[in-house]
């Protein structure tokens, strides 16, 4: 056991874990955010995308022990005083989501690639969302959505 | 998929690291792990104990020495991509670490563990070979530099001896007769190369004097195509001593690419990157 402290969406939390526990399991199975989903479980979907430092980051790629003081973002700790994020509106507005799934990995690989300045045009948002898939494949309302919060046509 | 248990120390200096590691008898040292938890995960990896060297931030930065730039081995793939030094002086290697994976991988995994790693799909490794770019090694005895022709020794096997970690990794400044470039092709998007050629060109008065062409995924190491390099050298034109790419390599056969595409793409894709070159 290794006693670590993680901050998860501004609240710092001391927790003894196993150094082999992934990222993703600790926040979903220690902490109960169970909005980061696994989808694959082998670092091809994005699903289990959060912020690690304000950079998206695959949780099922890191270790929760690899975390220790750092801090994490899940889908969870986006919105503020119950007013959505505006890349969580902009899904919203744009149904850029059906079944869900693929979405909070979705929306915060959004956001890393917006605050990082990458989302420059409508290509680089394509590409710079390769790291996530969505089995529905609505993948064109997702890009509109990331392009209305950039403000590249 | 969970790893097996294992211990976990937190290195907090290059010789810390070294200590750490000569601990236990099958230690393994973890930077970014974005290729050893994956390898974990499956059980294929089974290491007693993890030593951390992914908080090491005075491992990671990039700097002027003179003829060459050194990256430090910790360096991110995102912040290799991002270096103006590179950017100016050695563009194939920014341009390449851009290459690699989605934007999340490229958040947490490293330079140093890309090429420390051996994996002969791995693209920065044949962008070293290609560079001629110099592996510093440190050991209990101290440091040596190690040439990326002597580095890479088969598969997931390199120069770097257990108990040794790469520390750093140096690049020539490449001057304005010296054109560059790195063609990767891929299946899906975010993929590893199913073949990729580097190639670096000496240009005189519009045409190729000298290449430097290393291949990726063509064999259980990066390579050298040294009989196109030659035909080159003495005056073959580009398109005849493209085919000659493919010589002497043993590609593998699997999900993405049977050995004889790979001999075809490894000759389409090097012509590409030898014309690229030449223009940039
Ligand atoms: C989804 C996905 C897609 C990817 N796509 C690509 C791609 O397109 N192209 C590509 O090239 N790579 C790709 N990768 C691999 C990625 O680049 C890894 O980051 C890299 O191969 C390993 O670097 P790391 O820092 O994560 O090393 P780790 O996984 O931490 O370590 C890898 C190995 O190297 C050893 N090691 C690490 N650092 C050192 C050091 N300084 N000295 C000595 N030994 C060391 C470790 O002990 C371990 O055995 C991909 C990975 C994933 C998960
Ligand atoms: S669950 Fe982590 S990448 Fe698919
Ligand atoms: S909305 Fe169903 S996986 Fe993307």
């Amino acid at each position: 056991m290794r006693h670590v402290a993680l901050t998860v969406n501004g609240e710092r939390h001391e927790l003894d874990l196993e150094p082999r526990a992934l990222l993703v399991y600790v926040l979903r199975e220690r902490l109960g955010l169970v909005g980061t989903t696994v989808g694959c479980d082998t670092s091809a979907c994005g699903a289990c995308t959060v912020l690690v430092n304000g950079e998206a980051v695959k949780s099922c790629t890191m270790l929760g022990v690899q975390a220790d003081e750092m801090e994490i973002t899940t889908i969870e700790g986006l919105a503020s005083n119950g007013d959505l994020h505006p890349v969580q509106q902009a899904f919203h507005d744009h149904h850029a989501l059906q079944c869900g799934f693929c979405t909070p990995g979705m929306v915060l690989a959004s956001v890393s690639l917006i605050e990082s300045g990458e989302a420059t045009s409508e290509n680089a948002i394509r590409i710079g969302l390769e790291g996530n898939l969505c089995r529905c494949t609505g993948y064109h309302n997702i890009v509109k959505a990331v392009q209305a919060v950039a403000g590249v046509s | 998929m969970i790893p097996a248990g294992f211990d976990y120390e937190v290195a907090d200096s290059p010789a810390h690291a070294l200590e750490l590691l000569g601990s236990s008898a099958d230690a393994k040292l973890l930077a970014g792990g974005h290729s050893l938890l994956p390898a974990m995960k499956l059980r294929v990896a089974r290491p007693s104990l993890l030593v951390d060297i992914g908080r090491l931030a005075e491992s990671s930065y990039v700097r002027d020495a003179g003829v060459q730039v050194a990256i430090g081995a910790l360096t991110r793939h995102k912040d290799v991509r991002d270096a103006p030094l590179l950017r100016e002086h050695c563009p194939i290697v920014s341009f390449t670490a851009g290459e690699i994976g989605d934007p999340q991988v490229r958040h947490r995994g490293t330079i140093g563990g890309s090429i420390a790693h051996g994996d002969p799909a791995s693209d920065l490794p044949s962008v070293m070979l290609a560079l001629d770019a110099e592996l510093v090694v440190r050991g209990s005895e101290g440091e040596r530099i190690v040439p990326a022709r002597e580095f890479f020794t088969g598969v997931f096997q390199t120069a770097v001896g257990a108990g040794e970690m790469l520390v750093e990794i140096r690049v020539p400044k490449l001057g304005a007769s010296t054109g560059w470039s790195y063609v990767k092709m891929t299946r899906r998007a975010q993929d590893w190369a199913t073949v990729a050629v580097a190639a670096i060109v000496e240009r005189s008065n519009g045409s190729i004097e000298r290449a430097a062409i290393a291949l990726t995924n063509m064999g259980g190491t990066t390579l050298r195509a040294t009989a196109a390099e030659e035909a080159i050298a003495s005056g073959t034109p580009i398109d005849e001593a493209a085919a000659l790419i493919p010589e002497g390599t043993e590609p593998p056969s699997d999900y993405a690419a049977s050995a004889e595409f790979r001999l075809h793409l490894a000759e389409v894709l090097g012509k590409r990157a030898l014309a690229e070159a030449l223009e940039r």
